[in-house]
């Protein structure tokens, strides 16, 4: 789960993580009670808050250039928040379609004397959280990883002891800090450490850190992800989350238990298992098609889920055909060809269907969709499923 | 003709009177699972099926009745803590079917499993299959067929697939092991290769990956060097968008890392059969292996 650039903010703020001082505004007329904490003449920093990166270089569709703005008065300030607010930001990140600017965050400048970058994940290959710091700070780490791998510092932690003083210092020391700054990183990447760890983050990412001419570390930037499996034990952090940020149909998908992801292409497909439904997917355009989904509806999917998968499918506009690829072990195929039906026939579905069913009971199943005399078409094995589908979909 | 689990396993399932639990148990006994106990806190003294015994802890069920594998079926927020107990236990083989794990936690019994003996295989996964001896987890068991074949996989309905379609060829398997799609799991690709490689009665190899980490590229660099039995592969996730979650916690491209195109060099380079489609995994093993 992600959350916006303020809330993370917030979060860091809660946590003992520096951060320069902020507010925001959720319409036009919070602007001047957001405002009012900055003194009229004072450098502030004005950011749209959307999930996606690439903001300062975006462009509204009204227009207006930037989602990130460096201004030097509580006034210019004003304007560019009331040209950013409603309006819908276009980034590299975000598809053309662009992302609906809900809230404007206002920042302090800094001035600043060197950018760092600090992250903090979990390490796949060693099953422990890798704090990860560069001198490179403000530009892309991946880039750096490539062509300058010896600026970047690991280091890995521990889960049962957590992160010890000595590796605090060595991050500092790698970042080349002395005295109170030094001091103030040590401290700062602890509680870092202490926030991502006791809040199931799988990445949090400061982008950059920097060193103000006076001395002062601090995070300039913030993004954090949240682990979705361990929201259960953070209602604090599932307040957070932001729907409009998300697909209107991955929402729906998710009340649910449907695990939807949308894609842009024109083959709709509903799969049970992620591993058989992403290769689902890779057979249709194996075959010429292309996705309009990833759908997996699960090892016990009962007949409401099936329906509702359906109509979640049948919302999309761009879908031609719909692929249903099922191997039914504990899921009984019977089961599913009746959901099938009656989903169809709730529906009115006026896409065509290919059924592909295997596993337990699959006679029963095969003859009650040849029973419904609804115009679908059964295959029998993936391959030939998938070239059914890209053809019933390239006619239609 | 197996790995891990035979006819002389002893099961004790963690979470038995749970409705997953239940269910579960019900059809692996069914299958012939010598499933000697079950474990759910609070319960103990009962019986499930009116035969296998409940106990209040995993240490009881090994001293009263000698288990010697455990079945995880409790739910995500206690899993982590039920399969500590079992290391606690020292029960040497743990299976985790529970998806859904928080990955701290699982970052803790990762920790704790390295001073450990015991293995662990999943979480969220299908379970392990010895096929006409003991079936330990959710997937069905009259797909399989006693025979050769190993197989290893991230993800459960792949696996059937690729059962499936050696068991209509006329072929079986020795055992399949189902190792889970999250992003820390207790066995990996690697080690269930090297048990395949070292059991006599296990002649060909089918390797079931997706995107995400490099366990498959870890895997095909020792098959590569160390394994002269047949091998296919298929990995799942070509046509998945970078930066997203497909299902699977552990499916997921970040920061170019983990994709398609390079587990499958990966496993081409090894001389590897990879199959194109999930359509053609039975097809690409025998296209190396003549059974």
């Amino acid at each position: 789960m992600n959350v916006h650039e303020y809330q993370a903010k917030q979060l860091f703020a809660d946590a003992g993580v520096t951060v320069p001082n902020g507010t925001v505004a959720q319409s036009a007329d919070q602007i001047d009670q957001a405002l009012a904490s900055f003194s009229s003449d004072q450098a502030v920093v004005v950011k749209a808050q959307i999930h996606a990166g690439g903001r300062g270089k975006g462009t509204f569709t009204n227009g207006f250039k930037g989602g990130v703005h460096v201004v030097s008065s509580s006034e210019e300030a004003r304007e560019k928040a009331a040209a950013m607010l409603g309006n819908v930001l276009v980034t590299k990140q975000t598809g053309d379609e662009g992302k609906e600017v809900g809230t404007v965050y206002f920042t302090e400048a800094s001035d600043i004397d060197k950018e760092f970058y600090l992250a903090i994940l979990s390490d796949r290959a060693t099953s422990k959280p890798v704090i990860i710091a560069s001198t490179e700070g403000g530009v892309d780490i991946e880039e750096v990883a490539e062509n300058s791998p010896e600026k970047i510092t690991k280091v890995l932690i521990d889960p049962s002891l957590g992160i010890r003083p000595y590796q605090a210092r060595q991050v500092a020391f790698s970042l080349g800090l002395s005295g109170d700054s030094f001091k103030q990183c040590v401290k700062l990447v602890s509680k870092l450490y202490d926030f991502f760890w006791t809040k199931d983050c799988s990445q949090v990412e400061v982008n950059p850190l920097v060193l103000t001419p006076t001395g002062d570390v601090l995070a300039l930037d913030a993004k954090v992800n949240f682990d979705s499996n361990a929201l259960f034990r953070h209602p604090d952090v599932v307040q957070l989350r932001d729907l409009s940020e998300e697909d209107p149909k991955e929402v729906e998908a998710s009340k649910f238990d449907l695990n939807y992801i949308a894609l842009d292409g024109n083959v709709a497909c509903m799969v049970n298992g992620a591993g058989l439904a992403m290769a689902t997917m890779d057979i249709i355009k194996h075959y010429g098609g292309s996705p309009a989904n990833f759908l997996d509806v699960g090892g016990g999917a009962n007949e409401e889920q099936v329906e509702n998968a359906f109509r979640i499918l049948v919302s999309d506009d761009a879908v031609k055909a719909i692929l249903v690829n099922i191997f039914g072990g504990i899921m009984k195929c019977d089961v599913i060809a009746t959901g099938i039906v009656n989903a169809a026939r709730k529906l009115d579905m006026k896409v065509p269907l290919v059924v592909r069913l295997e596993g337990t009971n699959v006679e029963q199943g095969k003859q009650i969709l040849a029973d419904s005399g609804l115009a679908l078409e059964p295959a029998d094995t993936l391959a030939e499923a998938a070239e059914k589908i890209v053809k019933l979909a390239a006619q239609s | 003709m197996s790995v891990l689990v035979n006819k002389d396993t002893r099961l004790v399932v963690q979470g038995i009177t749970g409705s997953a639990g239940s269910f579960h148990t019900n059809q692996c006994i069914e299958y012939g699972t010598n499933v000697v106990a079950g474990v759910t806190p609070g319960k103990g003294g009962q019986k499930f099926q009116d035969s296998v015994p409940v106990f209040d802890t995993v240490q009881e069920s090994v001293d009263r009745e000698g288990a010697n594998v455990a079945a995880i079926y409790v739910p995500p927020p206690f899993a982590a803590d039920s399969i500590l107990e079992a290391i606690d236990a020292e029960i040497p083989l743990v299976i985790a079917i529970t998806e859904g794990i928080p990955v701290r936690d699982m970052s803790e019994v990762k920790a704790r499993l390295a001073t450990s003996n015991t293995r662990l295989i999943g979480p969220n996964c299908p379970g392990i299959i010895t096929p006409g001896e003991c079936k330990i987890g959710i997937m069905p068991g009259y797909i399989h067929k006693p025979g050769k074949v190993g197989i290893v996989s991230r993800s459960g309905t792949l696996t059937y697939e690729a059962v499936w379609q050696i068991t209509s060829a006329g072929h079986g398997q020795s055992t399949c092991i189902g190792i889970g799609g999250d992003p820390i799991n207790g066995t990996s690709h690697l080690d269930a290769v090297k048990l395949f490689n070292e059991d006599p009665e296990t002649e060909a190899i089918i390797l079931i990956g997706e995107i995400g980490g490099t366990a498959e590229e870890e895997a095909a660099a020792f098959i590569k060097e160390h394994v002269d039995k047949p091998c296919a592969a298929f990995i799942a996730g070509r046509t998945a968008p970078p930066g997203r979650r497909m299902g699977h916690a552990g499916a997921i491209v970040s920061g170019g890392k983990g994709t398609a195109e390079a587990k499958v060099e990966a496993l081409l380079d090894a001389g590897i059969s990879v199959a194109e489609t999930p359509s053609h995994m039975a097809e690409a093993l025998f296209k190396v292996w003549n059974p």
